[in-house]
């Protein structure tokens, strides 16, 4: 090689701008995104006139969006491994109507139906994985089937009826909040305390991380940017959390979401699983020439997806208190664009759950924002469309200048 | 002679490489002009500028063609100037007919409908030029790679060619196929066809070349003029800056008595033609510490034979035993292979070797991801360290570790698919074609690292079509033909005329 460019700290002032730069060029997607959240924000939350970031409003915001936020981390493992899954919607409407049967028609205690639903769940997800994995059966095909079946299982098991309503515990999941032990008025300080605990930990977690990479050498990202990053995402958790404490805390949904984003971004970035599901949407072959098990990775994707979407299906029911033969239509495409905005690659072997969250919440906050400001359904599919479209051609042109 | 390319100070830049830096390169009209250098040296870089692959702009230089600057926006641009590039890894689409191949993106059509009679029959006519005979009606996934290669060719002179420029297109070819390439180069030549050939064979440069130019990391170091004679010792002087006394190491066998793998009656049936036998009944062993050659032309079965031994990753109805230490071997899956002690590094990096858009640190280990994991938590420090070893240790050419492997150069990503199976770490390695594409100072390397490995008790199976390597490297051969072992000998009494005439042998045999 003849010139190597060197980008590590150090450097005189001016290198060093010119290294941050580079590495904003290169790094331009992970940035963008959280920036066009941000921005995203800050423009509702002026045409709004301040109410998109009313305690009320976002702890709305964090409930209608907890179950796609928890589909599209399942669909993220789907989509690296380089496939799709269509009938994520279906699966949701039909474990909502499932518990509502078992619950309210045959009272089935709600536990006990909880883990049956997302066991079920499960299944459905590894009966399509099956076909995928085992039989070459594109995805897109098996889901597009499943999306069929599950929408017409759903209809005969409500016999076209809603079910409802559910126990006030069941209800629980998604309109519960954490408890307060400390009991101040009007002011949830056990939510604000976890918040805060959770931003130090992370904060920790990610200097430590960058302590540990400097030593081998492999840091690339200018102090400035870390610093930048770390401060904002303390600062933003802190702040939301306040802003829910000020209403009635962390809602349920909220911990459970919170746990499964950490779990599995920790999986996907850090565990031999994670690789191996990398590996094959980059290149199937080559991973099974390296002794990786791709079919039984790519089966488990599904399963875990099936999972995941009983889980969501239960948090939806209890939401709306009700089984409609109608619930989870196109959320399925909700999901999707969320993985795609959130920088995922339709090839496989690219993205993250932290962008595939970001990229929900993008698509949550204009949700909910529009609507504050009274746009019609209509133009609200028109914008979305042409964020999902702006957010992929933005990425795919950042590839081919590189 | 006329001039008819120029090209002045060309740069280059890649995020964190410059992969060229001024060069220059200076082409005369209907010779047959070699490029050569190290594993990213950047030759096919400076071929991409010149077919406007990277367009004007992203680099900085000038190209004069006949003497006028070109501006290339893309490859359209240069193609309609009649230079026509053919690129490392070839690019036909493979469930199309010859002569939709040959035409595609320049059909044969009045009003956007095809003219079917005209596409065939001119595709006859091309097909002839290149001296391949075959119907222009056969599907290109029916080809060897050879015929592919000149169904290439022909491509490229149904678009009126000027200069041809060839990235390695003997580096896949058998040495017939090869030596057919060359002189339809030469019959070019005579033609008027200028041609610029880059190649890591040699022999083949001296061979047809007049006039060569040699890179080094990203400059012109040489122009050297055939007609002066040239040797490639010379040339590797040029390519590597220090003279190569020896192209093999030196090595003292030290083969011990145990064997290592035994497989015995191994036979395998095509994926699709159930009955056809791609392997028929084949037996061999390897012991520890030898290195073990198979030689024969391509499409013997070699490959074929190793794939499915390795994991049963290739054909159906397999049936033979294969002992590895003197017991049965469990070789069902690749997995389980790979924990009975087996590697396969394939020829075909592309698809079957690298995750491309994967950085080198995260391909290195994939082989054996639990050896840099804590449980299931993969050490992150650990992987990089291996990466960082195995990138010194076999002078893999990159701006670091992090860097994703299409943006390798072709030999690079060779290292890297060979770097993950020496992490691997297994008793028996199979080598298939490991120094396809790879330069001259590298093979010794990479015959160095063999060497080691057989010297720490390892057997060695190489596959490899380059005879002259076999018989530099290994201690045994077998001889394979039409998926048939038709030959044995200690290389010490080998020689290529007797590896062809066992293969001539045979398939007189059997015809
Ligand atoms: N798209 C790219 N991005 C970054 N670096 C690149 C890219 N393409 C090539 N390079 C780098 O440029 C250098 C020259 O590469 P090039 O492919 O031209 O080498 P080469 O001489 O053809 O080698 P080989 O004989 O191995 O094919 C290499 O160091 C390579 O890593
Ligand atoms: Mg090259």
């Amino acid at each position: 090689m003849s010139n190597i460019v060197d980008s590590t700290a150090q450097a005189p002032a001016g290198q060093q701008a010119r290294a941050s730069l580079k590495f904003l060029k290169n790094h331009l997607r992970e940035y963008g995104i959280l920036f066009a959240l941000i921005a995203i924000m800050v423009f509702f939350q002026i045409a709004t006139g301040g109410i998109l970031l009313k305690p009320v409003n976002i702890t709305n915001l964090v409930l209608q969006n907890s179950y796609i936020v928890i589909m599209a981390i399942g669909m993220l493992l789907v989509i690296v491994a380089g496939h799709i899954d269509l009938s994520v919607g279906s699966v949701l409407g039909f474990i909502g109507a499932l518990a509502a049967v078992m619950i309210v028609n045959w009272g089935v205690p709600y536990l006990i139906a909880g883990i049956l639903c997302l066991i079920v769940g499960a299944m459905i997800g590894a009966a399509q994985g099956f076909w995928v994995a085992y039989f070459r059966i594109p995805s897109f095909i098996v889901t597009l089937a499943g999306m069929l079946v599950f929408k017409g299982l759903t209809l005969w098991l409500l016999a076209g009826q809603s079910v409802g309503p559910f126990p006030p515990q069941f209800q629980l999941i998604s309109s519960g909040f954490l408890p307060d032990p400390f009991g101040v008025d009007g002011f949830n300080l056990m939510s604000l305390l976890i918040g805060v605990g959770v931003a130090l930990a992370l904060a920790i977690f990610l200097v430590r991380g960058r302590a540990q990479a400097a030593k081998t050498g492999a840091v690339d990202e200018p102090f400035a940017f870390f610093a930048a990053k770390t401060a904002i995402i303390v600062i933003g958790i802190v702040w939301m959390s306040w802003l829910m404490a000020d209403f009635r805390g962390l809602p349920n949904v909220f911990i459970v979401m919170a746990l499964l984003i950490a779990i599995y971004s920790f999986v996907t970035s850090r565990t031999t699983i994670g690789r191996r599901i990398y590996a094959i949407g980059g290149n199937e072959k080559a991973a099974s020439l390296s002794g990786i098990n791709s079919k039984r990775l790519t089966f488990l994707t599904f399963a875990n997806m099936g999972m995941l979407a009983a889980l969501a299906g239960l948090v939806f029911a209890a939401r709306l208190n009700t089984a409609t033969p109608k619930a989870g239509a196109t959320f399925e495409l909700d999901v999707i664009a969320a993985v795609f905005i959130g920088g995922a690659s339709m090839a496989g072997g690219v993205g993250t759950v932290v962008g595939a969250v970001v990229g929900a919440f993008i698509m949550g906050v204009m949700n909910n924002g529009m609507s504050i400001l009274g746009i019609g359904i209509d133009y609200q599919q028109v914008i979305k469309g042409l964020v999902l479209l702006a957010a992929v051609i933005f990425d795919v042109m950042n590839k081919q200048k590189s | 002679m006329a001039t008819i390319l120029e090209m002045r100070d060309i740069t280059k830049e890649f995020p964190g490489v410059k992969a060229l830096d001024r060069v220059n390169l200076s082409v005369e009209e209907g010779e047959i002009h070699a490029l050569v250098g190290e594993n990213g040296a950047g030759k096919s870089t400076l071929m991409k500028v010149l077919s406007g692959v990277y367009p004007h702009g992203s680099y900085d230089g000038e190209i004069l063609l006949d003497g006028t600057e070109m501006q290339f926006r893309g490859i359209r641009d240069s193609e309609a100037r009649g230079i026509i590039i053919i690129h490392q890894e070839l690019a036909l689409i493979p469930l199309l007919a010859v002569a939709e191949n040959i035409f595609l993106g320049n059909e044969r059509a009045h009003r956007g409908l095809i003219n079917w009679r005209e596409t065939e029959r001119r595709a006859a006519d091309l097909l002839a030029r290149v001296g391949l005979k075959e119907s222009p009606k056969t599907t290109v996934a029916d080809l060897g790679l050879g015929k592919q290669q000149l169904v290439e060719i022909a491509k490229a002179l149904s678009k009126d060619v000027r200069l041809l420029i060839l990235d390695e297109p003997t580096s896949s070819l058998n040495e017939q196929d090869s030596e057919k390439l060359l002189e339809l180069l030469t019959e070019f030549r005579k033609q008027g066809v200028t041609s610029i050939l880059i190649s890591h064979k040699l022999n083949e440069i001296s061979r047809v070349a007049d006039t060569i130019t040699v890179l080094r990391d990203g400059s012109t170091v040489a122009r050297l003029d055939c007609k002066d004679g040239i040797s490639e010792d010379d040339i590797i002087r040029d390519m590597v800056g220090r003279s190569l006394d020896d192209r093999y190491p030196e090595r003292e066998p030290k083969v011990s008595d145990e064997v290592a793998m035994e497989v015995s009656n191994w036979t395998v049936h095509h994926p699709i033609q159930t009955d056809r036998k791609v392997v028929d009944d084949v037996s061999f062993h390897v012991r520890r510490g030898e290195v073990l050659g198979i030689a024969g032309l391509m499409g013997a079965g070699r490959t074929e034979l190793a794939m499915s031994l390795f994991g049963r990753s290739y054909g159906r109805d397999i049936s033979g035993s294969a002992k590895i230490g003197g017991r049965e071997a469990d070789l069902s899956s690749v997995r389980s292979a790979i924990n009975a002690g087996l590697a396969y590094a394939t020829e075909d990096r592309k698809t079957y070797g690298l995750v491309l858009g994967d950085t080198i640190r995260r391909n290195v280990p994939l082989a054996k991801l639990d050896a840099i994991a804590d449980g299931l938590v993969v050490n992150r420090h650990r992987e990089g360290d291996v990466a960082e070893k195995y990138r010194d240790r076999l002078a893999i050419k990159s701006s670091s570790i992090e860097q994703e492997t299409i943006n390798l150069s072709g030999g690079n990503q060779q290292k890297v698919v060979l770097s993950k199976w020496l992490f691997a770490d297994p008793d028996i390695l199979i080598l298939d074609e490991p120094t396809r594409g790879i330069d001259v100072g590298a093979k010794f390397e990479i015959y160095t690292v063999i060497r080691d490995l057989a010297a720490s008790g390892k057997a060695i199976i190489v596959i490899s079509s380059e005879m002259p390597e076999l018989l530099g490297i290994t201690d045994r051969l077998y001889v394979m033909n039409e998926g048939r072992f038709v030959g044995e000998m200690p290389t010490a009494e080998a020689s290529q005329e007797k590896i062809m005439a066992r293969i001539i042998k045979s398939g007189n045999r059997a015809a």
